[in-house]
């Protein structure tokens, strides 16, 4: 099985990362970029077979080390290999 | 006053900090490696500067969930003095030992040099030896140390004198809300900063500013 996490950062939290991407996407001359955020991606393979063991596997693994909660959300997609 | 330094890879101050302990309180410190599920009976532990992890995945966020931090938990719990610098804030946020998280430096440089701190609460275990208002020229070498955490956590912090240290008015590097540079836990036995105060202890650093925050320690254990 194979998970591929998103890790986004929460609403209304300030993406310092993003804002220096959107200047500088601006000033390459793309106009209308209203906003930019930036996260990160995770993929992990795991030996599980069984879809719902992997899915809350998965979902501890992102609560206890993948993501910060405070600042972050996560979304996962889960797919056989 | 018996101490220990957690060095983890990637640690960078722990000499400094051990140098500093030792300086102030006359006694050696433990240099205690990550890898260890116990920590010797002390008064103080403390997690240094550095780049733990090379601040891979988050600051702190691998440290955080090594081996020696259940013990530094249990430290804490027991009301065991735990002090936190730099990347050492970072963990202790990321154990969850106190609220919040440090992000990237709102001006998204790595910020090295002197600034200013505001004592803005002399009354707990860490700053004790200062006064209210009081201002200190401290070191500070971060690329992540802008505080944040949501409303209602800040608004506890504010309201129960849980900001130590501030950055003092106009010299905030980081981006820092409500130019926080240091934290309380509840229980007010585990601080953590930004600065560096061991880098602040004898003439040769400039200043002598920073000693005053192991010297409370010292007088809070005695």
């Amino acid at each position: 099985m194979k998970a591929r996490i998103k890790v986004t950062l929460k609403n209304g939290v300030l993406d310092p990362q993003g804002k220096a991407i959107e200047g500088a996407l601006g000033a390459l001359g793309f106009s209308g970029v209203e906003s930019v955020r930036q996260g990160k991606y995770i993929e992990v393979e795991l030996a599980e077979k069984d879809r719902a063991k992997a899915a809350a596997a998965i979902d501890e693994m992102c609560k206890k080390l993948l993501a910060n909660t405070v600042i972050e959300n996560y979304a996962v997609e889960l797919d056989e290999k | 006053m018996k101490s220990a330094v957690v060095v983890f890879p990637g640690s960078n101050r722990e000499r400094d900090m051990l140098y500093a302990l030792e300086l102030i309180t006359g006694v050696k410190p433990h240099a205690v490696w990550h890898t260890e599920r116990d920590l010797p009976d002390v008064d103080l532990v403390v997690l240094p500067g550095g780049f733990s992890y090379g601040d891979y995945l988050r600051t702190g966020a691998i440290a955080a969930r090594g081996n020696i931090m259940p013990a530094v938990a249990k430290a804490a719990d027991k009301g065991v003095r735990v002090l936190g610098v730099c990347n050492g804030f970072q963990i202790l946020c990321e154990a969850g030992l106190l609220p919040g998280v440090l992000m990237r430096n709102a001006g998204l440089k790595f910020v090295c040099r002197h600034v200013k701190l505001e004592v803005a609460n002399a009354d707990t275990d860490f700053t004790r030896k200062y006064t209210r208002g009081q201002i200190w020229n401290c070191p500070v070498a971060h690329g992540d140390g802008n505080y944040f955490t949501d409303d209602e956590t800040l608004a506890r912090l504010e309201g129960e004198g849980r900001v130590g240290l501030r950055y003092a008015a106009g010299t905030n590097p980081n981006g820092s809300l409500n130019d926080i540079a240091g934290i309380l836990n509840e229980r007010g036995n585990v601080f953590g900063l930004m600065p560096h105060p061991e880098n602040m202890i004898e003439p040769l650093n400039g200043a002598t500013d920073g000693r005053a925050l192991f010297e409370s320690v010292l007088e809070a254990v005695a």
